[in-house]
């Protein structure tokens, strides 16, 4: 059964007098349980549709269905919400909170949950030991590698376990062995946790590590087997 | 939503240490509007104190029909005979009350200083006066004693000093206190040598009254407006003293609240720009925040604690310098309605605390509403590349 279905989706945006579009009637399914890597030049649209899938923005036309749930007809509100039961965001860069202990941004998503604070606790502490950095719960991210932020920030994506983890460009910051570890991580994920994920990546070597690969260019999809 | 408010709050106030420098200007500026708002107020509040501690409701004032202060007004020995024989009287002090040019201890200006012509029924009158060094007027001799404020304000007035009026030597001889009313700021001396010396002959300028219970005081004042040997009239000391200070009151307010308003702008602005920056520093932690799931409200809630936060910081800053810079501390101004000096203690009271608390609340709270706003609503993805 097909996890994220998009239909004739189309995204535009609105450059002074010009319209540009990103996404130009993208149709697509990804299956549950599914490691999809997404390729292509900057501006061909990935991170758009990226976000669309994670419900982050509105599509511009056609449809975006997440486990059968239609997201382009649900409010920001409704969308906030859903977001927090559903997806957990791997960025770039990280984007954890210079403020908060590792075991403290972890726990963030789970602020959104009804769970006691011990809990919270326990989940934290358990996605900190998945991704190895049970003994860096203290840190802060300025104490800590790229490459182990970029660990807090996964074990933050799936501390709320979410259906589907959203990855955009989660090597691009990091060295080669660095990356590896964290896609060996994102593997495990998927092989042993049964995430589905679905990762933008400029980096030919982190799409091998997919088990499918989608190639985009000028807002179109261009499939081939990994 | 309580959790996600407290959450994104908490996170804001923890990063405060990483933008110290332009939340300081917030606070720093709103502490500035409530120190001088309170202060301003706590001159306005301690000098209609001071005219309205010396108000009894026990007590009247007989004076000159018409007459708008005790300067303007006399009253002969007849009159003062008449008022003495009515049966709401207890207690009765004809006085004299003349102004003479005293240099100040601040700038050494003259400036007018109440002597008041009394006899040792004034004491009785008033048991709220003491003694507080040296000793009482001794009669028929040229002896002043000098109310704490006027010792306090004005040059020479010091006791055993000798003070000139009329070309004549006063010796200063006492000291007095009246529980912080506007008789400290005056020099009293016996009255029949200060009716010669100021060639005043046998009249007075008013006689305060003792009644029987404040309860006479209606009886009283009809008796002395019905008597027609009289052209008096009789007001309760607590309502003369609150016409008395009524339009400096409101002077001291109306200032204080327009310097006040003109400084609460440049804080508002100064809140305005912090939080914006503030908001601008964590474009990409916010929409990280907005992205994992937390609704706008709880940023917007956050932003605002924040502002808010700062500027009830920066109240209570202000507050305080208020009452340690300035509660207690004695001045004079001259009081229009009777041509003199009043000497007076600023009086920061809580009322005024909590009042500098709220104006810094409510500048935190427009201050900080539109940058939470422009929080509330960034947009997701760009706000997500730091844009």
């Amino acid at each position: 059964m097909a996890l994220v279905r998009c239909q004739d989706l189309q995204k535009s945006f609105v450059k002074g007098r010009e319209t540009v579009e990103v996404l130009d009637g993208i149709n697509l399914e990804i299956q549950q349980g599914d490691f999809l890597a997404l390729m292509g030049p900057s501006g061909s649209g990935k991170t758009t549709l990226l976000n669309l899938i994670g419900g982050l923005d509105h599509p511009s036309a056609g449809a975006v269905e997440v486990g059968g749930v239609p997201l382009n007809e649900m409010s920001a509100r409704q969308l906030a919400k859903w977001r927090a039961e559903n997806i957990g965001f791997v960025f770039q860069f990280y984007n954890l909170l210079p403020v908060l202990s590792a075991q403290r941004n972890v726990e963030l998503p789970l602020l959104l949950t009804p769970l006691s604070s011990r809990q919270r606790k326990a989940n934290a502490a358990t996605a900190l030991k998945i991704v190895g950095l049970e003994d860096r719960a203290k840190h802060k991210p300025g104490e800590l590698s790229g490459g182990q932020q970029q660990r807090v920030a996964i074990a933050r994506a799936i501390v709320a376990d979410p259906t589907l983890l959203v990855c955009d460009e989660p090597t691009g910051d990091l060295d080669r062995e660095t990356a590896d570890e964290i896609l060996s991580l994102l593997e495990v994920l998927n092989q042993e946790h049964g995430k589905t994920i679905i990762m933008v990546t400029h980096d030919p070597k982190a799409a091998e590590r997919a088990a499918q690969v989608l190639r985009m260019d000028k807002g179109r999809l261009a499939q081939e087997a990994a | 939503m309580l959790a996600q408010i407290l959450a994104v709050t908490w996170m804001n106030l923890r990063s405060l240490p990483l933008r110290l420098g332009s939340s300081s200007v917030v606070v720093v500026g709103i502490a500035g509007v409530v120190a001088v708002l309170v202060t301003l107020l706590a001159m306005a509040g301690g000098f209609s104190a001071a005219l309205e501690r010396g108000g009894s409701p026990e007590r009247a004032l007989v004076q000159r029909a018409g007459a708008n202060s005790e300067m303007s007004s006399t009253l002969n020995p007849e009159d003062v005979r008449i008022l003495s024989t009515m049966p709401e009287v207890a207690a009765y002090s004809p006085e004299l009350y003349v102004v003479a040019d005293v240099p100040k201890r601040s700038n050494r200006q003259p400036a007018n200083l109440v002597i008041r012509g009394v006899r040792s029924d004034a004491f009785a009158v008033r048991p709220e006066i003491e003694i507080v060094a040296g000793r009482a007027l001794a009669p028929g001799k040229r002896e002043l004693i000098a109310g704490r404020g006027a010792a306090a304000e004005f040059l020479g007035i010091d006791l055993g000093a000798k003070v000139d009026l009329r070309n004549n030597d006063w010796t200063v001889v006492g000291l007095f206190t009246a529980e912080g009313s506007a008789y400290e700021s005056e020099l009293w001396a016996d009255l029949p040598v200060a009716q010669s010396a100021f060639r005043r002959g046998a009249t007075v300028q008013s006689v305060r009254v003792r009644l029987t219970s404040a309860d006479a005081l209606e009886a009283f004042a009809a008796r002395v407006e019905d008597d027609r040997r009289l052209e008096l009239e009789a007001l309760g000391e607590e309502e003369f003293y609150a016409g008395q200070s009524k339009s400096m009151d409101a002077l001291i307010r109306g200032f204080g609240y327009t310097v006040a308003v003109i400084m609460a702008f440049g804080a508002f602005f100064a809140a305005l720009n912090t939080m914006f920056t503030a908001v601008s520093a964590r474009t990409v932690e916010i929409a990280t925040l907005r992205a994992l799931g937390f609704g706008g409200g709880a940023v917007l809630a956050s932003v605002m604690a924040e502002a808010t936060g700062l500027a009830l910081l920066g109240g209570a800053l202000g507050g305080a310098v208020a009452y340690f810079g300035f509660n207690g501390f004695t001045v004079s101004t001259l009081n229009n309605a009777s041509f003199s000096q009043v000497a007076f203690d600023f009086a920061v009271t809580p009322e005024l605390l909590i009042l500098g608390l709220l104006w810094a609340l409510g500048l935190g709270l427009v201050g900080g509403l539109l940058p939470a706003a422009q929080a509330a609503r960034l947009p997701i993805v760009t706000a997500l590349r730091g844009e």
